[in-house]
């Protein structure tokens, strides 16, 4: 019988059980990440287990990143009790703030994340590492403390639906995009339980950065993982951190639970309305004026360069609606600095953007604009649940960066095709 | 492990998801208590203060979906309920509430079976829920055996204390 991807990167990790389709295993891990908000609780957990020291300080990524810079006394606490574990421990990859950024934009920067491993972090988006052909999945602080331990952690081997892309991408259309318009197709769990591999001819076509955008949102439909299969753009990006990367293709006989096909030419500008993910509409249906107070263009979905460089493209030379505040976010120190060096975030500021260090921030109704009673905003990131941005009275709208910029500039939800 | 609970039911709809479980301004602390008083907060202001100890969460399909924080199912714990029972979960908060040791059911078919303010009885050993109100009585699929031995051993923490000895 032939095997996922999935499939084998558990054979290749496991200790103990079968590793297939809905079975039980032990398996070794790669990595094992955690951020501000989920390493306290798993530093205490771990050191309830009782032992000295961490399974290998080189495999354990500790990210500050939701609330920090702080942002209030408490915060402040939590990074520090990180901070300290990290130097305790020894543990190589604490990302001190002004060296680090959002966790999951940061660590495939940063070479951490490579094809075939198996990654588990604290943080339900470490699917996002899926994008680079790595079995990654989000698990709680206590499945983190015990894996920082161990080096191991139990996992329902998960069946697999795959995602075929074919046809050809329209202009400004992006990995947010597709994904919104598959999470739209099967609902917020319609991949529970399992994972999502994604593959077919338009792959090639896919820049890196939106793929780690496809990868990013599979937690939106419910799945455990959202994986790519490696073609050359990968294996190139992969030599530059190790000489011969592990990819990991599927057999052409593996066991899929459903197939699914998608032809992205057919595929619109996408929106998805509060207060799920799955709450998609094209573009070009919104037939009334959706106002909007404020924009976010950032975050581990869609605070990537490639992000900012259409946004950019979009802003140039135009103004923010005076009704309208945008905020804008590189998701890590690097890409902010790419970005300055562009010349992106001097179109943003002459734009009348505010542009922040790199921070979870806003995406989390953390600090850094958050959203008032009765507010609406349009956002880059991945959830628009009740509350998720501010008030519980507020809304979130999320999109792509094109169609985020378009509607700063409008000051209602609007297609590129609207400014330019 | 408890292997009969008994408690007056909370009755919620499908996809609640863990930022409306607990909400993000709440997570600068994991004490459970403190999560408990703002559990639902956005929800239903009144729950964290309507919550007898030892109450049961019934909730629809995918229930704990979203964000993996897992103050949410610690947040349920420290506001006194004593297990929740859904259609179905989101995977990461089901694994959270098995290494925690929150008390979680699957069991298809519940929605229709319970309504708020029932009074049910779950026997975990033997897949049975009754409802003591309405005086009737539904099967579900016990947890597989694997998270059993978790469950036993009292949580991950203890399940982690027991392998390294073996390892
Ligand atoms: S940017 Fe948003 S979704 Fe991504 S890790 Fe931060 S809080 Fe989570």
């Amino acid at each position: 019988m032939g095997k996922t991807i999935s499939e084998k990167i558990f054979e290749k990790h496991l200790i103990e059980g079968n590793p297939v389709a809905g079975e039980f295993v032990l398996a070794r891990v790669d990595l094992v990440l955690m951020n501000d908000i989920t390493a306290p609780p798993a530093i205490e957990a771990f050191y309830k287990i009782g032992v000295e020291s961490v399974f290998d300080r080189s495999k354990i990524a500790l990210v500050p990143d939701h609330f920090t810079p702080n942002k209030d006394i408490e915060s402040a606490m939590q990074v520090k009790m990180m901070r300290d574990f990290a130097k305790e421990q020894g543990i190589e990859h604490f990302f001190e703030l002004g060296r680090g950024g959002v966790e999951h934009a940061l660590l495939p920067e940063k070479g951490l994340t490579l094809p075939g491993m198996l990654i588990v972090g604290a943080d339900s988006h470490t699917c996002t590492y899926g994008a680079v052909n790595a079995f990654a999945t989000g698990v709680g602080s206590t499945d983190a403390a015990y894996a920082m331990a161990l080096g191991e952690l139990w996992f329902k081997v998960p069946e697999t639906i795959r995602v075929n892309l074919k046809g050809r991408i329209n202009p400004w259309i992006t990995g947010k995009d597709i994904i919104l318009y598959l999470i739209g197709k099967i609902g917020v769990d319609g991949a529970r339980y399992k994972a999502l591999e994604f593959g077919g001819e338009l792959i090639k076509d896919l820049s890196l950065d939106s793929r780690f955008t496809i990868a990013n949102m599979a937690i939106e439909a419910g799945a455990k993982a959202g994986i790519f299969e490696p073609d050359s753009i990968l294996e190139e990006w992969a030599r530059s951190f190790e000489p011969e990367p592990n990819l990991v293709y599927p057999d052409s006989d593996a066991t899929y639970s459903e197939i699914i096909e998608i032809d992205v030419t057919e595929i619109d500008l996408q929106v998805a309305f509060p207060h799920l993910p799955s709450n998609t509409r094209n573009v070009s249906e919104i037939n009334e004026k959706i106002f909007i107070d404020q924009v976010f263009i950032g975050s581990c979905t869609n605070g990537r360069i490639e992000d900012l460089r259409i946004a950019a493209s979009i802003l140039k030379g135009k103004k923010v609606a005076p009704n309208v505040r945008l905020i804008i976010i590189p998701a890590t120190q690097e890409i902010y600095r790419q970005a300055l060096k562009e010349g992106l975030i001097d179109i943003f500021i002459e734009a009348g953007a505010a542009v922040g260090t790199p921070t979870c921030g806003p995406c989390l109704g953390g600090h850094h604009g958050i959203l008032a009673k009765g507010e609406r905003a349009l956002s880059t990131s991945n959830r628009n649940f009740v509350g998720r941005m501010g008030h519980k009275e507020s809304e979130v709208y999320l999109s792509g960066p094109s169609v985020a910029a378009a509607s700063a500039i409008t000051g209602y939800i609007a297609s590129p095709s609207e400014v330019l | 492990m408890n292997k009969v609970i008994r408690g007056k039911v909370h009755k919620f709809g499908r996809d609640i998801d863990t930022d409306v479980i607990i909400p993000a301004r709440y997570l600068t602390t994991f004490d459970p208590l403190e999560l408990g008083r703002h559990c639902f907060a956005d929800l239903d202001e009144s729950f964290a203060t309507r919550v007898s100890e030892g109450d049961i969460i019934v909730a629809g399909e995918n229930f704990g979906c979203g964000s993996s924080r897992e103050h949410a199912p610690i947040a349920i714990k420290g506001a006194g309920i004593s297990a929740v029972v859904a259609e179905s979960f989101a995977r990461i908060f089901l694994r959270n509430s098995i290494n925690i040791g929150l008390t979680v059911v699957e069991a298809p078919g519940i929605t229709n079976f319970v309504e708020d303010g029932d009074e049910i009885e779950i026997d975990l050993e033997n897949g049975k829920i009754r409802n003591l109100t309405r005086d009737r009585e539904m099967n579900f699929q016990p947890l597989p055996s694997f998270l059993k031995q978790i469950i036993d051993a009292g949580g991950l923490i203890e399940f982690a204390k027991e392998r390294l000895k073996t390892r």
